[in-house]
């Protein structure tokens, strides 16, 4: 029997200036279990970030503010910490590293301090220890002479070895949960698949669990066990991934897939995209966020918010036709696309 | 580093002789024949002639400056006529005055202002931050004579808590000598103070939503070592060089501040030598503040690579892979 780690339920996060109030995440909810691998996916803006930020209760507050929901991570309810017991837990048992490398680490402090820093905030062992540890973690995510390297400045790295030691840090204390935005995104191609296996190695090494952030499906099927699909700060899709790359049920995560670059992909042919653009957050949607954009919607669409539905074990959508016993057909809208294209 | 530093010493050299001609230049221009007004309106038309043989101003310009030049790089201020004194050591005599009051005035400046924009840039848009914001603006446009006279009318007239003038010598005791430094330390700490809280908010307000502080809140970093030393010393920067300008025109001597409270600083000795047509001390002065600004100016550059591991003086090594 899988141990759950982590348990948000119906998280929302809000943005508040002026008059206008932006809700970036609406209802989110998801269960990860330890040493498991969540993928959350979405096209930019649609509160990825925030939710992982969120996490560890780290959106900019004000303007930001959890207005809803709960976090529960193993027997604490997050929300509901002070803040001295949340600084316990920030980088100790749930870390977090972000997209760009090149300005997620201090241009003024060694990386060797910004490690130290970390491990001391939460173990209480000497600086020449902590100092040990320190080179033995640069040593672990492949830094070459760490002892040199340790007293070295960030500009003196490159972007793949700055987020080698972003994960150094992330890992000083073993956490039991790395939160990872994009963490390939900023990075060559190349580079992304070394710190991906690394990643995947050390997580077996640290027995941590992963939430993958990434708008890359490929990465998704590579690294994770369970996807998320957001959309507009609604999570439209989730279930594991071969539920989601076999058989998916949201037309919005259709369009993602199609998105993707495949190598059955005719090179001639310009890859398909979602026509449209994301709806503004700040105003009230009644009915599917998806719906202006959506190649199936009809009157409902507009008008009626779907439920999330569970379409086979474990596997949620909230489409309106996409129940036990409605199904939209997929091809359909293939050849929808094939016609307007010829 | 040592190259860049001697490298910076030897530029020094044209930068001080262009305000050794300009000053030249600029107290051969002062209308008024100096002669006349050292000797005051009594003196007969003899005299005059032979206190200016005396001075050299009979020359021609040339010659005199190179007289001056010559003297300068042997070291040689000149002597005051007024004071009867080398330059050099009326310079010395001041020189500490003005140190004091100065380092009191930084020290106001630095305890106040920069702590106050750190809070001002922290709570954006808060009360606080309207305060500071409002405060700080009037503090830099205010008028430091006004200013001076009325701290010197509320707390020395009405209130009698401070001497009005003058300053206390630490043979009178370290009570008196405070009391004479409060009102003076004020009114120059003003500007500065202001002018601190003012580019430490907005460098801060650049920095504070910066990936890195995110980072070091992740790692469970308290917030005030987030900000004092992830934020700070990264919005440093800026900070520091509007200090290495403040203490340079500090050091120079407050003409304003020291002319209100009779502060025996080098303001006050410029502005008498100007109004007695002391153009030797004038030179002298001019001079010295002249060389404070440029050594300051190259410890605040040297401060820069302290502060920022980008900066690299001494080779190119850049990046490694
Ligand atoms: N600091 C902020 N202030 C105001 N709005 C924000 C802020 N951060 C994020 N948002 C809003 O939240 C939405 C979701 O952002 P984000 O989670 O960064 O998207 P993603 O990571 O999926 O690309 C954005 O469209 C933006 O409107
Ligand atoms: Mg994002």
């Amino acid at each position: 029997m899988p141990e759950e780690l982590l348990r948000v339920e119906n998280l929302q996060v809000e943005f508040r200036s002026g008059l206008t109030t932006t809700k970036a995440v609406n209802g989110v909810s998801f269960t990860l279990n330890k040493k498991e691998n969540i993928g959350i996916v979405g096209e930019s803006g649609s509160g990825k970030s925030v939710t992982a930020t969120s996490l560890l209760r780290l959106i900019p507050e004000p303007p930001g503010i959890i207005s809803d929901g709960n976090i529960f991570f193993e027997e604490k309810d997050l929300l509901k910490l002070s803040k001295k017991e949340m600084r316990a837990i920030r980088g100790n048992e749930i870390s977090m590293i972000f997209q760009d490398p090149s300005t997620s680490l201090n241009p003024v402090y060694t990386v060797g301090n910004q490690i130290i820093e970390s491990i001391r905030t939460h173990e209480k062992i000497s600086k020449k220890e902590a100092k040990q540890k320190a080179i033995k973690m640069l040593e672990l995510v492949g830094i070459p002479s760490p002892e040199k390297r340790i007293n070295m400045y960030p500009h003196e790295f490159s972007g793949g070895m700055r987020q080698r030691v972003m994960i150094a840090i992330a890992l000083a204390c073993n956490p039991k949960l790395l939160i990872a935005d994009e963490p390939t995104t900023a990075l060559d191609v190349t580079v992304q698949a070394q710190i991906l296996d690394l990643m995947k190695n050390l997580q077996d090494e640290f027995n941590t669990a992963i939430i993958m952030i990434t708008h890359d499906l490929g990465v998704v099927w590579e690294t994770c066990d369970k996807v998320l699909v957001m959309y507009a700060g609604n999570v439209v899709e989730s279930g594991t991934v071969e539920q989601i790359h076999d058989n998916p049920m949201h037309p919005y995560t259709w369009g993602l897939l199609d998105s993707q670059i495949t190598e059955s992909v005719n090179n001639d042919e310009p890859l398909p995209t979602i026509p449209g653009s994301p709806p503004d957050l700040s105003q009230e949607v009644r009915g599917c966020p998806f719906a202006a954009r959506c190649p199936f919607a009809q009157d409902i669409c507009f008008s009626k918010k779907p439920e999330m539905v569970e379409t086979e074990d474990n596997h949620y959508v909230s489409c309106h036709f996409q129940t036990k016993d409605k199904r939209l057909d997929r091809k359909e809208q293939q050849n929808d696309r094939a016609i307007v294209k010829g | 580093m040592g190259k860049y530093i001697i490298k910076r010493i030897i530029n020094m050299i044209p930068t001080l002789l262009i305000v050794a001609i300009i000053v030249f230049l600029i107290t051969r221009m002062i209308p008024g024949d100096p002669a006349a007004v050292m000797l005051g309106p009594q003196a007969s038309v003899q005299e005059v002639e032979k206190l200016t043989e005396e001075l050299g101003l009979n020359k021609p310009l040339h010659i005199q400056f190179f007289d001056y030049i010559g003297n300068l790089l042997q070291g040689d201020f000149g002597n005051s006529l007024t004071y009867n004194q080398p330059i050099a050591d009326l310079i010395m005599d001041r020189f500490p005055n003005t140190v004091i009051l100065a380092i009191s005035a930084l020290i106001i400046a630095i305890m106040i202002g920069v702590p106050a924009g750190i809070i001002s840039a922290t709570r954006q848009n808060s009360i606080l931050d309207y305060t500071v914001t409002t405060i700080s603006l009037i503090g830099v446009s205010m008028p430091v004579f006004w200013l001076g006279v009325m701290l010197v009318l509320y707390f020395s007239v009405n209130l009698g808590w401070f001497p009005s003038t003058g300053m206390g010598s630490m043979d009178e005791g370290f009570f008196t000598f405070i009391r004479h430094l409060i009102l003076p330390s004020l009114t120059l700490a003003t500007i500065p103070m202001s002018q601190f809280a003012r580019i430490t908010r907005s460098s801060m307000l650049e920095v504070v939503s910066q990936d890195y502080v995110k980072t070091a809140r992740s790692k469970g970093v308290r917030e005030f070592i987030v900000i004092c030393k992830h934020a700070f010393k990264n919005a440093f920067t800026p900070l520091l060089t509007v200090m290495g300008l403040q203490i340079s025109s500090l050091l120079g001597g407050a003409v304003l501040t020291e002319t209100i409270f009779s502060w025996p600083g080098m303001g006050l000795l410029i502005i008498d030598a100007i109004e007695k047509r002391d153009f030797v001390v004038v030179q002298g002065t001019v001079l010295f503040i002249a060389l404070i600004f440029v050594v300051v100016n190259l410890v605040v550059d040297i401060l820069y690579k302290v502060v920022n591991p980008k900066i690299n003086y001494s080779s190119n090594k850049g990046g490694t892979s």
